[in-house]
This record gives structure tokens, C-alpha cells and sequence, in this order.
């Protein structure tokens, strides 16, 4: 079995981890940044085509400066000491000997089940983006985009430009919400200015808020979306139906070793580290609040490790700056109960086992479910299904077990190698 | 000049550009429904980020491939629940 | 009567006693089925690593075969049978002796060449000696079986306490964590792990320790795999007292997953894997079938085998305390067991003559 000796393991190649990753590499640490992609840049830098974001650019390069080394599409299986980490990289297993690890695994999209959600054709919002970046041809195809959070408008403009018709934009929030979210942006000219290009690209498409997706409808693949909300209903057509609401924290990596969590994210103190010593976490893990945050969040983690102690310090007052835009996305943006209870007995809520809200409605919590109705035994091994039914029926998030992400059996045994075909 | 890639799904060879995932190749082709669930509904992706795995098609053999974290390989051969 | 202990020794017990017409009130400190059985394989098969051993499952196993037809879709009773898997001609030969004994016992085995073996199972590598296939083995899935079972109980008016702990065990009482005390005829105590624990008096030469396991469930492979594998070193691996060990173990479920074990590790209570030891579990499996290198593992967890000194479980009334009868420690046989240790307790408490000799299982009994 492979193994490497470093100073520090980043977990998750985005903005946070990759400042993370600078920070620790320029102080002087060996450092490696490990992501499940094959490509770095994390979601909101996902490469487009091969094109990276400009700011990506900027960090690799001083990434590359620095020294820091990336191992791609790896999942980490878990910590067995304090001082080893064991990864698996395409089907190799590794160990890496480290006594940090900056946690920078990001936010994933919540998923919220409503009739019809399990249509091909029906994706998320981030998701939609992401399968467009990965050479998705929308041009000339009706969307709507229904659901809530910034990505709504953002993703919407994106896909207008690359030529879809967008037929409507939707967010749950009442507009009052959203106007006032606007008027916090004024502390932050950049996230203003951006805002209005939003608005401008998305002039003439019409704009429903107050107004979630309740069924989705058509024969192999959604064709239309009926939309409700508190003037009563109304159905369009669609090719795309992209639908989230809001970003979470992802957190089974930092579960799995032991972090505590809240219901924002992974714990942490002023310094970005976990109750777990030596693993310390930055970006949208600890709570969703944009690249900026996570750019600062991830460098005060980066500095800590290395102890540039007073160094961090000064990165304080940005990042307070920063949280106060996160803080005001949560309130704004919070979940009516009307999407929360667009689900019907026969919507399958677990994709992945095809388990319906008939049999999942009356089960008192997570594990007795799981054993009994098979939710959560899939692949996504809950990801998906556990964040809705957090929000549908107040259960914890489930037990995370390694591996975090399937991987072939070879990778488990010590040596690895998978027999060539 | 950009460059191309030329693999196989369910048997037609096509040529996408380069740096295109499997999970887009196979939708500009055949459509979203690349997958058959347990109960036999017709899936697509919904995540693009590999959480949701409802993008999983068979390739060169290994079955359970998330697709939309692979890029297209020359010669690659896909089938998915059509092929 | 009371049962304490919603697993699968506990619903087996209070589902025969309430066909029986006893009033039964079954508690739990969490939710049914929520400890070992959750965690194991739910293999059904005969062992005959010692006469009692051989007479237990012999018996459970025909219990089971007849409580087929009545179990519930979700239970995935599968009777797909077991092959057992010899790598040289000496494990080979052993395992001839095992199909006589298996056959004086009622259990129709055979044993198959190398050839035969690829066979009945082409996924296995080619170069084995051969193996001893039972074709009446089977598979369930435990948790939905204990969920029916103690459905059955509640609709012919037992009582399901759930949530509900238990501080201690006396003689035909029992003391909930609320201090509330409940009497019975008789008390059954189906605690796993912890059931001597509980009891107010202890029993001299009794011992349940946890003997951990790893096993690891992966995405679907339909068709790969069509009996349950078990290399032939397993049945002595499950016996050995003491050491860590790993033996190939492997699985087919009717979703198509595959459910991979196993190992053997003592006095380790900690859900954590040892990845060290999983990982010779998962080499040793790829030496018997290498299309495994490619199948996707989506999870991998650590259960605790109940387990007591000499590899049988205590099945009978408390030495000192006649009214409370135990039924723990039956280390990786829990769910096979269930129902022979069900029909003996029955047989007890009714006064009726058990179908085979219940003195191996006592408590209390001696260890050497």
C-alpha cells in the first residue's frame, strides 16, 4: 500500500480548500489536496468545458508555486489513528501520514421531494448547471427553474445566456424576503453589482415568487411543471425542470471522524478547527455562505495549521464581513411548510431503493425506517432521501459509514491493484 | 481547432468535444433516462456532482459508473439501460 | 409472560408463545430488532460443529423451512442454499465427512469435483479442490421477520413496549429504568450482549463477550452469485476461542447486492472498522472470487456476536432464579437458532417434552 508522508491533507479541491491548501503550502507544510472529481475547482469553480474560473486560475497557480500536490477522484475511508489518514484514489488504496486535515468538502443542494420529481428530466438547480458545464446542450430548450436560494436566479441567467428559453423563474420566498435581501447586499457592492447583471440578463422572464413546484407531469420525461402558489396555480411547459432549495453543508466526512455538527454545518472554533484535534474544517461545510467566505475561511485554516497564529488573526474582521452575507441568505430564504408538504403517499422520497412517503410517514426515526423500509440502503447511501427527511419528519441525519463514496472491493485490501481486463 | 472524442453508447459511435462527462454525451443523444430503478422507473441525473447516483451507467464492462464525474475517453463504450 | 429484548431470540420466543395462547408482554429499551440483528447476515443453515450444535440448528432449520410460506415478502427468505468451498483435497476430504454427518441428520447434501463447483457457481476461481453443496440453506433478512413477528404478537393482544429500559432482571420480575417493577409467571431475558448483565443474580461459569464482525454490502450485482459461499476453515474460525481471524464468507441478497464477511476479533465493543483486519477479509474473498475486485462496496460496518466460552448459547432457566429463563450468547447463529431456542423455551415454560435435549444449553452448565 502506498504512502505518503505530509504536513497537512486538504479534503475538497473548491475555493475553500484550495486557499486552505495555498496558506499551508506557502508557510512551508507539504501539503496535498484530495477531491472526488477528476478535475479541481470544487462546484462553484467547476470547470466549463476545460475552461477554468479565472479565480480558480489565480489559486492553482499559486497552488502549483507552493508546491501543494492534488490527488484526484480519491474518497477518504477514514482516520485510523491520529496521525493517518487512509484514502482511495481511483482503486488504489493509500495512507497518507499526516497529523492535520482541513476539511473544505462544500455544500451540496437540498432536494425536496414533490410529485413527479423522479421524472427524467427533472434535476436540480446547481445540478443542471453542473451537467450543462460538463457539455449538456440546452439551446433552444424550454426551463423553468423552480425552487429557492441565489442559485435559482444565478443558474436561470446562466442558462439564458447559453441560449435555453427560460419560461419562468420560481422561489418559494415571499418577494418582501427577497427585497430585503437585496437591500442587505448594499454592504457588499460586488454581490450588488452582480445582482443587477442578474436582473438585467433576466429581464422579460416572468417571475413567480410565493410559488413552489408541486407536480411535475409528463410520460418518459417531464413536459410540464405545475406551479403553486397563494393566488392558486399555474402549469408550464418545460424540456428541463431544474429544482432545489438552497444549499447544505456537507458533513459525513467530519461525522465520520468524529466533528461535531450543527444545523449549519461542522463546528468550529475561531481558529477553523473541529472538536477533533488536529482536524480542522473552512467554506460552505461549516455553513453556506458563498466563495468569499469560504476563500477567507479557508486561508485562516490554512494559516492555523502552519501556526501563523497572528497572521490568521488579521483575516478575522474579513470574515466577519463575509458571515453577515451568510447570515442573511439563511433568514431570507427559509422554507415555507406549503414545499414541505407537496409530497403525496406514492412520490418515491428514496431514489435510489424506490421507498414512498406512504411507508416512511409513519416510522419514528431514521434507523428503524432504514431497517425496515430499505431508505437510505442505496448507493447515495442517504444523501439524497436523509436531507429531505430531516426537514419532512425532524430526523437526524444518519450514521455516515465508510466508504463515503462506493468504491470497487480491490481498494480495500492492502495491496489494491485491480486485475487488468 | 477543438479537439473531439469518439466512443460508443448503446452500440452508435458519436464524437463529442473534449472534456464533455458521459452523463451530457448520453443525454444530448438518447435523452435523460439513462437508468432503470428498482421498480423499474426511468431515472436521469439530477445532481451533476456525483451525490444522487441516479446518473450510473455501465462503462467498458463496470457497471455502477457515475457518469456525470467521468469525462469522455477515446473508444470508451457506454450502455446504459438502453444498450 | 414477559420477554426483554425485541431482537430476533426475543420475537421468535414471544411469536411461539403467543400461538401457544400465552399472554406475552415483549420490552426493549430502543426500537424492535435495533441491535445484533440489525447488524448480521441472516443465514439459515446447519452446523455441526459439536452434536448439541448440530441438533440445534437441525431443528431451528426445519422450524424455518416450515415457517416459510407464511413470511412476509419483506423477509427476502431466499432458499438459495449453502456451498461450502475447498481449496485443497484436504478441506475437501473433510467436507465428505460432513455430508455423511450431515446426512445421518436429515440434510441432504452433495459434494462436487472442481468442475461441478464452477459450476453451480462460475464466479469462483478456477484451481479449487471442490465443495459440499446444502441445498436447503437459506437466507432472510432478520429485521422485517422480527417487525412481523411482533405484529402477530400485538394483534393477538400482547403487549409491545418499546423505548422502554430495563435497569435489572430478578426471579420472574422485572425492574424498568422508571422504577416501576413488573411480575410474570416466568421472565425471558433475549438481551444479546448485555443479558447476563442485567440480571440480579449473577450465574457462576455464565460469560457473554462480544466477538466483533465486519461485513460489507455492496451496489447490485444480479446473477453474480447464486448460493451462500463459506470456505471450508469457517465453521473452526467460528469456534476458535481466541485470535483474530478472517474467513470467506460471501453472500447473495434478493436485491442482487452482495453481502461480504467475515471476521472474528474478541472483547472489541467499538463499532469502528479496523480496516487493517477488513482489509484481509476482502483479500481473502478475491482469492476465491476475483470478480469481486470490481463490484462496488457501499458500505461497510462492525457488528457484536454475542458470544459465550464454548460456542453454544444459554437457552434455559436461570440456575438460581427458576422463574427467569435466558436466551443469549448465540454468537454468528442468532438468527437460525431463534426458533429452536423459541420451541425449547415454550416446550419449558408449558411443561412439554422438548424435540431434542435441552441440557448442552443450560445455564449454569459447566465450561471446560
Amino acid at each position: 500500500m502506498d504512502e505518503l508522508s505530509l504536513g497537512c491533507v486538504v479534503v475538497g479541491a473548491g475555493p475553500a480548500g484550495l486557499a486552505a491548501a495555498v496558506n499551508a503550502a506557502e508557510s512551508g507544510l507539504r501539503v496535498a489536496v484530495i477531491d472526488e472529481n477528476d478535475r479541481t475547482g470544487g462546484q462553484i469553480w467547476r470547470s466549463n468545458r476545460g475552461a477554468l474560473h479565472p479565480n480558480a486560475v489565480r489559486w492553482l497557480e499559486r497552488a502549483d508555486r507552493a508546491g501543494v500536490r492534488f490527488i484526484a477522484e480519491a474518497t477518504v475511508l477514514g482516520r485510523n489513528r491520529s496521525d493517518e489518514i487512509e484514502v482511495v484514489s481511483g482503486d488504489r488504496p493509500f495512507r497518507i501520514k499526516t497529523e492535520s486535515v482541513i476539511l473544505a468538502t462544500g455544500g451540496r443542494e437540498l432536494f425536496l421531494p414533490f410529485p413527479g420529481w423522479t421524472l427524467p428530466g427533472v434535476t436540480g438547480v446547481g445540478g443542471l448547471q453542473a451537467l450543462v458545464k460538463g457539455g449538456l446542450d440546452i439551446r433552444g430548450k424550454d426551463i423553468v427553474i423552480a425552487g429557492s436560494g441565489p442559485l435559482v436566479p444565478a443558474v436561470a441567467a446562466e442558462l439564458k445566456r447559453r441560449g435555453a428559453t427560460v419560461n419562468a423563474v420560481a422561489e418559494q420566498a415571499d418577494f418582501v424576503r427577497i427585497l430585503s435581501f437585496g437591500l442587505k447586499l448594499a454592504r457588499h457592492p460586488r454581490k450588488m453589482f452582480q445582482a443587477l447583471q442578474l436582473g438585467f440578463t433576466l429581464r422579460g422572464v416572468p417571475k413567480h415568487f410565493s410559488c413552489w413546484p408541486s407536480r411535475a407531469e409528463g410520460t418518459d420525461r417531464v413536459e410540464r411543471v405545475v406551479l403553486s402558489g397563494k393566488r392558486g396555480t399555474v402549469t408550464i411547459p418545460c424540456d428541463f425542470l431544474a429544482s432545489s432549495f438552497g444549499l447544505i453543508a456537507d458533513t459525513r466526512l467530519a461525522r465520520l471522524l468524529g466533528c461535531s455538527v450543527d444545523d449549519r454545518g461542522i463546528v468550529v472554533d475561531e481558529d477553523q478547527m473541529t472538536d477533533v484535534p488536529g482536524v480542522y474544517a473552512a467554506g460552505e461545510c461549516t455553513g453556506i455562505g458563498g466563495v468569499d467566505v469560504a476563500l477567507v475561511e479557508g486561508s485562516v485554516a490554512g494559516l492555523a495549521v502552519a501556526g501563523r497564529v497572528d497572521d490568521a488573526r488579521r483575516l478575522f474582521r474579513r470574515r466577519s464581513v463575509e458571515q453577515r452575507f451568510a447570515a442573511a441568505l439563511e433568514g431570507s430564504f427559509a422554507l415555507r411548510r406549503d414545499v414541505l408538504q407537496a409530497v403525496e403517499d406514492s412520490t418515491v422520497v428514496c431514489r435510489c431503493e424506490d421507498v414512498r412517503w406512504a411507508d416512511l410517514k409513519d416510522r419514528e426515526s431514521w434507523r428503524s425506517a432504514k431497517l425496515l423500509t430499505r431508505v437510505g440502503m442505496g448507493p447515495c447511501q442517504g444523501r439524497v432521501c436523509g436531507a429531505a427527511l430531516c426537514r419532512l419528519k425532524g430526523w437526524t441525519d444518519p450514521t455516515p459509514r465508510p466508504p463515503l463514496q462506493p468504491v470497487p472491493l480491490a481498494a480495500l485490501t492492502s495491496s489494491g491493484q485491480l486485475q487488468p481486463r | 481547432m477543438p479537439r473531439t472524442v469518439t466512443l460508443t453508447i448503446d452500440g452508435a459511435s458519436i464524437t463529442v468535444a473534449e472534456n464533455t462527462t458521459v452523463a451530457a454525451a448520453v443525454w444530448n443523444l438518447n435523452g435523460p433516462d439513462m437508468r432503470v430503478s428498482v421498480e423499474r422507473q426511468s431515472r436521469g441525473p439530477i445532481c451533476g456532482m456525483g451525490i444522487c447516483h441516479e446518473c450510473r451507467v455501465t462503462i467498458d464492462g463496470r457497471r455502477h459508473q457515475r457518469s456525470c464525474l467521468i469525462h469522455c475517453q477515446p473508444g470508451m463504450e457506454v450502455a446504459t439501460r438502453h444498450g | 409472560m414477559i420477554v426483554v429484548g425485541a431482537g430476533m431470540i426475543g420475537a421468535s420466543i414471544a411469536y411461539e408463545l403467543m400461538q401457544r395462547d400465552v399472554q406475552v408482554t415483549v420490552i426493549d429499551a430502543s426500537f424492535e430488532a435495533s441491535g445484533t440483528t440489525a447488524e448480521g447476515m441472516g443465514h439459515i443453515l446447519v452446523m455441526d460443529g459439536s452434536p448439541a450444535e448440530l441438533a440445534l440448528t437441525t431443528l431451528s432449520h426445519n422450524l424455518w423451512r416450515a415457517l416459510a410460506p407464511e413470511l412476509p415478502d419483506a423477509g427476502q427468505w431466499d432458499p438459495c442454499g449453502t456451498v461450502w468451498v475447498a481449496r485443497t483435497q484436504t478441506e475437501l476430504d473433510a467436507l465428505s465427512g460432513r455430508c455423511s454427518t450431515l446426512a445421518a441428520a436429515g440434510h441432504p447434501s452433495e459434494i462436487l469435483d472442481e468442475a461441478q463447483l464452477r459450476e453451480a457457481e462460475p464466479e469462483l476461481a478456477p484451481g479449487l479442490a471442490g465443495g459440499l453443496r446444502i441445498p436447503t440453506d437459506a437466507v432472510v433478512y432478520p429485521p422485517t421477520i422480527v417487525a412481523w413477528m411482533l405484529e402477530g404478537v400485538s394483534r393477538s393482544g400482547g403487549r409491545i413496549l418499546l423505548r422502554t429500559s430495563v435497569a435489572e432482571i430478578g426471579n420472574g420480575c422485572v425492574e424498568l429504568a422508571s422504577g416501576e417493577t413488573l411480575e410474570a409467571d416466568y421472565v425471558v431475558n433475549a438481551c444479546g450482549l448485555h443479558a447476563l448483565d442485567l440480571l440480579e443474580r449473577p450465574i457462576d461459569n455464565a460469560e457473554i463477550i462480544s466477538r466483533k464482525g465486519h461485513l460489507i454490502i455492496t451496489d447490485r450485482y444480479e446473477g453474480m452469485i447464486r448460493h451462500q459461499l463459506l470456505e471450508a476453515g469457517y465453521l473452526d474460525k467460528a469456534h476458535a476461542a481466541t485470535d483474530d481471524s478472517v474467513a470467506f464468507n460471501l453472500q447473495p441478497r434478493t436485491t442482487g447486492q452482495l453481502l461480504l464477511g467475515s471476521s472474528r476479533q474478541n472483547r472489541d465493543t467499538s463499532r469502528d472498522i479496523d480496516s487493517e483486519l477488513m482489509a484481509m477479509m476482502v483479500s481473502r474473498a478475491l482469492e476465491y472470487v476475483p470478480g469481486l475486485a470490481e463490484v462496488n462496496a457501499i458500505r461497510a460496518w462492525a457488528g457484536h456476536r454475542p458470544a459465550t466460552p464454548d460456542a453454544l448459547p444459554y437457552i434455559g432457566p436461570h440456575p438460581d432464579a427458576q422463574r427467569t429463563i435466558i436466551a443469549a450468547g448465540h454468537e454468528g447463529l442468532g438468527i437460525t437458532t431463534s426458533l429452536g431456542t423459541a420451541r425449547l423455551i415454550a416446550d419449558h415454560v408449558l411443561g412439554q417434552d422438548p424435540p431434542i435435549d435441552p441440557q448442552p444449553y443450560l445455564p449454569g452448565r459447566s465450561v471446560h
